[in-house]
């Protein structure tokens, strides 16, 4: 019996060697330009022209050398800030907007909302003249609040916290009512706790969008000490000569904090981005 | 029975209030700069001192004389066209293989083709971009194979820039959609396919015929996101090419950037009538995707 099942266990493994075959070339493909990236930041320009791929020891170099070129400290610091910033109050915004939604829907409500979904079809780009032009009125240009105004309520937040309280014990509001909770209470003292998982996915997905965002960054920061991480090393590689030593430790700076909220959460973050669709 | 009448109204004006900034924000940085676009595309002049457009239509017309505007929808499209449908049908396959519970190390398989999606869009541009250099490690490899004799290059080179940007999107996003497929494949009963493998389907019929059309709606879903994300088409284009050699790989929105923001005059008025035809173009497809997806048959 258990003979048999082992020579049918090696039987279907060996039926799945095309696959396995087209995992690893996929994978490869997939990790080879990362690791690529890490490479290219410990060796000198003129190496990884040439096609070294193991790693070297002039990071120290590259990192000298493009500090001198750009802050990287005060790029990181602003990216920092305005990701961090926007993701604390996108998910208030937004969780707020999907409780109420879900928790107090009545008709009116449920068309309002389809109305805001409408919001998901306009681009950015159609967007960001009238939207420059509102923030430079305003002196928001080049503060965290230009940056994060655009991007603070959106249909797929709302729709995320809204879908997901579906499973929301409704039974216990009414009990907490009874307790003399106000609406708002229960939003802090109950909505916001059972809802801790949503909020780390929103959590996660807003903040990797804030720090990535190259677009509307560029338009609102016009000024070179309000630049972000993406705005610094995209002007690394916008000269004639290119050292991609430090092109690339630039990238893997811009990288890193993605980078480790993608191994740290990827639970999160795979939650995230498929949030708003169950 | 009044006095629990007027709690729930006390509860339905909490309702509004909770919803009120996220609505507020919406309208104001989403609807009413939709309005305004509309608005401006009939205007001209600097961004200081815009008068209305004569004749009113001025910009739209100017527009489709544009060769420039045009080359950079067909550029838009190419890349919408070629790139979508490889993309896809490489994550549906790649989802379909790892929702085997016979494969192993499924999850660090998984891990590895999600792990582009830790990128910034500006940093595997420029990662693509150092690769795919004239003096960068792609043409090395093609010489030490000796598929190749000389340098190659790339970006400087229409064709092969285009091809170098598709490449890097399908690079980008084949794992994005791959995790939508597999969340898909979870609500698919393992027994279905049991069941299939028993009536002798192979490997490609129950992929046609069974995963295929239970993904339906995910399909559909990730199709109206990378149509919407290829349409607004920016961060490569700017990183990669720099929409060159000389605009011939430059998108929609990087021409728009270019003419409101770019070097040079700043042409608001000329930038919003392209800016609307891209929010057109998005309603449009979106339209037809959910029209499409909606006729069961």
């Amino acid at each position: 019996m258990t003979e048999k099942t082992y020579k049918n266990r090696s039987m279907i493994q060996r039926r799945l060697i095309p696959s396995y075959i087209f995992l690893v070339i996929v994978s490869f493909i997939s990790v080879f330009p990362l690791y690529w990236m890490v490479s290219a930041a410990t060796n000198q320009s003129v190496d990884v022209a040439r096609g070294k791929i193991v790693f070297g020891g002039y990071l120290m170099e590259n990192m000298k050398r493009l500090l001198e070129l750009q802050d990287v400290w005060r790029a990181l610091r602003n990216s920092f800030l305005y990701a961090g910033v926007q993701t604390i109050v996108a998910i208030f915004v937004c969780s707020l907007a999907g409780f109420g939604f879900e928790l107090y829907h009545d008709k009116k409500k449920d068309l309002l909302f389809s109305f805001l979904l409408l919001a998901m079809m306009i681009p950015g780009v159609a967007t960001m003249i009238p939207l420059f032009k509102m923030m430079s009125s305003m002196k928001l240009l080049n503060t965290v609040w230009g940056f994060m105004l655009p991007a603070i309520s959106t249909p797929f937040l709302i729709m995320m916290f809204r879908q997901n309280s579906r499973n929301f014990p409704v039974d216990i509001m009414e009990a907490a009512r009874i307790d003399g909770l106000s609406e708002i209470q229960i939003y802090f003292q109950m909505y916001m706790p059972v809802m801790k998982a949503t909020y780390a996915a929103a959590g996660v997905i807003t903040f990797m969008n804030a720090w990535n965002s190259y677009l509307w960054p560029k338009v609102v920061m016009t000024d070179n000490r309000a630049q972000t991480m993406p705005m610094l090393i995209a002007n690394l590689s916008s000269g004639y000569t290119i050292d991609y030593g430090v092109l690339m430790l630039g990238v893997l700076f811009c990288s890193v904090p993605t980078m480790i909220v993608f191994f740290v959460l990827q639970k999160q973050f795979t939650e995230g981005i498929t949030g708003a669709v169950k | 029975m009044k006095k629990a009448k007027s709690v729930t109204a006390k509860q339905q004006r909490a309702g509004w209030l909770f919803l009120l900034p996220a609505t507020i924000l919406i309208l104001v940085m989403s609807f009413y700069p939709i309005v305004q676009a509309f608005i401006t595309s009939f205007k001209t002049g600097s961004s200081a001192n815009m008068k209305w457009a004569e004749p009113i239509f001025y910009n739209y017309t100017r527009m489709f004389a544009d060769k420039l505007f045009k080359t950079s929808v067909a550029n838009t499209f190419l890349y919408l066209i070629v790139e979508v449908p490889i993309m896809l049908i490489l994550a549906i396959l790649l989802a379909q293989i790892l929702n085997n519970k016979d494969i192993r190390f499924r999850g660090l398989f998984r891990t590895m083709v999600f792990l582009p999606c830790a990128t910034s869009l500006v940093s595997y541009s420029l990662i693509f971009k150092s690769l795919f250099a004239t003096q960068g490690l792609i043409n090395t490899i093609l010489q030490t194979l000796h598929i190749t004799s000389e340098n190659i290059n790339f970006l400087g080179t229409p064709s092969t820039a285009k091809a170098v940007i598709i490449i890097a999107l399908i690079w980008r996003w084949t794992g994005y959609n791959m995790v939508f497929y597999l969340a898909g494949l979870q609500g698919i009963e393992y027994s279905v396919y049991e069941a299939a493998k028993i009536d002798g389907a192979n490997g490609w019929k129950t992929f046609w015929h069974i995963t295929v059309p239970l993904l339906r709606p995910t399909i559909i879903m990730t199709f109206i996101m990378s149509i919407n994300g290829t349409l607004q088409l920016f961060d490569e284009s700017v990183n990669l090419t720099a929409g060159g050699p000389a605009n011939s790989t430059i998108t929609m929105s990087h021409y728009i950037y270019n003419s409101s923001f770019g070097t040079g005059v700043a042409n608001f008025g000329y930038a919003s009538a392209m800016s609307f035809f891209v929010f057109i173009l998005v309603g449009i497809l979106a339209f037809i995707n959910l029209k499409v997806g909606d006729t069961r048959d």
